[in-house]
């Protein structure tokens, strides 16, 4: 059972994968890289990591894959135009795209001379969940909190480096919006027939 | 794991993140309000976690955060001094970020971040911690050269930094995966204890030269003159103290620590970075008239010194690291306070000829511009010249002949462009004054004129036993 899952899983994997290459419309490529996301994530499934499979559903598949939709829809990039160099790179891509398949195979095969049939996908709890977290939370907790540490600087540097208070822009300032009375805004004036307004008194708010 | 107790050990650098953490919300809530205050805020944090390092100069080696960070008298030494003069650097920089209108309190928070992450650099214990801790200095060093959004160059110099300063630490990332890949480990104590492969001295030298960079030894000093010269002075003069003395000695405790099974392997290479540094240090800054750049080659030629006494190993080289980098850092503080108070009614001058004739327009600042410039240059009665004699002695005993010609080749040519400041100082005729120099900068200059002195034999006897105890374990 599981191994036909696996097969079914790994042909939708790879089918969809070609295809966000093949797409024509960049819309659908962004809808065949979610489809290959959530096939992975099944795959992760399989073999018994299923903290990560919803990691990946919800950070790929929820962020970043629709990121790239919002970008894809968002910027008008001419992908025809993009795709024409396409073939100039294919000798240079293809020795690039053996090498690594050489590679993967090698790996691949060093492994599985292992044996593979006691693989702990929570080694040291019970749930993988309680294993990630051991790890990220005791045993590195250190550099878990420098990692924060490391994003707070490069906010601050964006900040300090970028934010400019200009002084001749209007800003929403809610204090003063809510602190606002009516009176200050609106004025009452009991305008006579054939008199007109006096315009200087309305900023006063004077009734006259 | 008892939260507590790792804290207590890595009080320091618990201490300059929390601060850092507590000036982030404090400047959020008072805005421009924090920005003078702040760096009185910072340099008090800094000196606090200077004693703390130094109560734990006495104390023996120990491990926090599940082995990933350990603390050695050594690196305790060295935290006491980088910390120490971070904080001077940070009270030097009042006057001139105020009349350059950069005066953000970010300034501060970023220095406190960048020490923070240079004391978990030192104190690294694993690859993982050792990178955290370089991307946290080097992250918020990059920010910092360009903080002077106003001045293209100050964007150069932050650009350049960070293209190059990345792919240092890419360098470094191969090199510690490969490491990684042929020991089985990230835990230095292990990587200590590996089998040698092709491999794992690969990773090694791979990880040596990324840490080079960072230490700005030729040949990978490139970056260097262009940084201080287009980053604000006050960041130059931070660059060149604290994190340069924490990055030669992260070299060091690498090299010693981690890689002492190999050590014949990396004294060749550290030997050659060291005698290439001296002397680039010693003739690119023949032809320089930007005192900034002088002081980048100087500072070049100055690790190749430090360079030349990790070469000759951990037994004769380890406390002469750590006295030359003191000395060295405590007198180009001094030296920067100089160019700190070069400034005309029309804004900074950073020329040498700027400095013509300052004996009679300001004979104090003239003689101890003199005084340190001496030290520097390794001139008989004073400190610095105690640091050269003993990495000169550390590279005689490991029998480096080669280095020692070649350092005292680099001594003598880089004497060359010591004395034409000098000659400029005394010999020239006046120029026009410089303004009136701001209070914190004279007393930096004064001090660290004064420790540069001979009275202070027994300062450096001390110093130096320190440095001596405090050598790796």
């Amino acid at each position: 059972m599981q191994l036909i899952a696996f097969y079914i899983l790994s042909t939708v994997v790879l089918l969809s994968a070609v295809f966000v290459i093949s797409a024509r419309n960049p819309v659908h490529s962004v809808l065949w890289l979610i489809l290959s996301f959530f096939t992975a994530a099944g795959l992760l499934v399989l073999i018994g990591a299923e903290f990560l499979a919803m990691l990946l559903v919800v950070v790929y598949v929820g962020a970043v894959a629709v990121l790239f939709l919002f970008v894809v829809m968002m910027l008008d990039v001419d992908f025809v135009e993009l795709k024409q160099g396409f073939l100039n790179y294919s000798v240079i891509g293809g020795i690039i795209a053996v090498l690594m398949c050489a590679e993967i195979i090698f790996v691949a095969s060093a492994v599985g001379a292992g044996d593979i049939s006691n693989f702990d996908p929570s080694p040291g709890a019970d749930t993988n969940a309680a294993a990630l977290s051991n790890v990220l939370y005791t045993d590195n907790l250190l550099l878990f909190q420098m990692a924060g540490v490391v994003l707070l600087i490069a906010m601050i540097g964006a900040i300090v480096l970028t934010l400019r208070h200009r002084t001749h822009i209007k800003r929403q300032k809610v204090e003063d919006q809510t602190a606002r009375h009516r009176g200050d805004a609106v004025s009452m004036v009991n305008v006579q027939p054939g008199q007109g307004i006096d315009t200087s008194d309305s900023e006063r708010g004077a009734t006259s | 794991m008892n939260i507590l107790h790792d804290i207590t050990i890595a009080a320091p650098e618990s201490l300059l993140l929390a601060m850092g953490l507590l000036g982030v919300l404090v400047g959020a809530v008072l805005k421009n309000g924090f920005n003078s205050f702040s760096r009185l805020f910072g340099a008090l944090a800094l000196s606090a976690a200077a004693m703390l390092a130094a109560f734990q100069i006495g104390s023996d080696p120990a491990y926090a955060f599940n082995e990933l960070y350990r603390i050695t008298p050594f690196l305790a030494f060295t935290k006491t001094v980088a910390f120490g003069v971070a904080a001077v650097a940070l009270l030097m920089s009042g006057g001139y970020l105020g009349r350059e209108q950069m005066d953000r309190f970010e300034y501060s928070l970023l220095i406190l971040f960048g020490s923070g992450g240079m004391g978990i650099m030192l104190s690294s214990s694993s690859l993982m911690t050792l990178y955290m801790g370089v991307e946290m200095l080097s992250l918020s060093s990059y920010v910092l050269a360009a903080f002077n959004r106003e001045s293209r160059r100050s964007a150069e110099a932050g650009l350049k930094y960070f293209v190059l300063g990345a792919l240092a630490s890419g360098l470094l990332l191969y090199g510690a995966s490969l490491v990684y890949g042929y020991t089985g480990s990230t835990q230095f104590s292990e990587i200590a204890a590996a089998e040698s492969s092709i491999g794992l001295i690969f990773g090694m030298v791979l990880m040596l030269i990324g840490l080079g960079f960072k230490a700005s030894a030729a040949p990978f000093h490139i970056w260097t003159p262009d940084v201080y010269e287009g980053a604000p002075t006050p960041v130059a003069a931070y660059f060149s103290t604290a994190p340069k003395i924490a990055a030669v000695v992260v070299f060091a405790n690498i090299a010693f620590t981690v890689f002492g099974a190999f050590e014949e392997s990396w004294r060749i290479i550290v030997g050659i970075m060291a005698a290439l540094s001296m002397l680039v240090g010693a003739f690119g800054g023949l032809g320089q008239n930007n005192i900034k750049r002088l002081l980048a080659y100087s500072s070049i030629g100055n690790v190749g010194f430090a360079f030349m006494a990790i070469a000759s190993g951990e037994l004769y080289g380890a406390s002469p690291t750590l006295t030359y980098m003191t000395i060295y850092v405590l007198t180009t503080l001094g030296i920067f306070g100089v160019v700190l108070a070069m400034r005309r009614r029309e804004g900074m001058v950073e020329d040498i000829s700027d400095l013509n004739g300052l004996s009679q327009r300001k004979p104090g600042l003239a003689i101890a511009l003199t005084a340190l410039v001496f030290s520097v240059a390794g001139i008989p009665p004073l400190a610095g010249f105690l640091g050269k004699f003993l990495v000169f002695e550390a590279a005689i005993r490991a029998e480096l002949y080669w280095l020692v010609g070649v350092g005292i080749i680099g001594s003598v040519v880089s004497l060359a462009y010591y004395l034409r400041i000098i000659w400029a100082v005394w010999a020239k005729d006046a120029a026009e004054s410089f303004e009136a120099t701001d209070g914190v900068v004279r007393l930096s200059v004064y001090g660290s004129a004064i420790l540069a002195f001979p009275v202070l034999v027994i300062w450096i006897t001390w110093l130096n036993n320190l440095a001596m105890n405090a050598s790796p374990a």
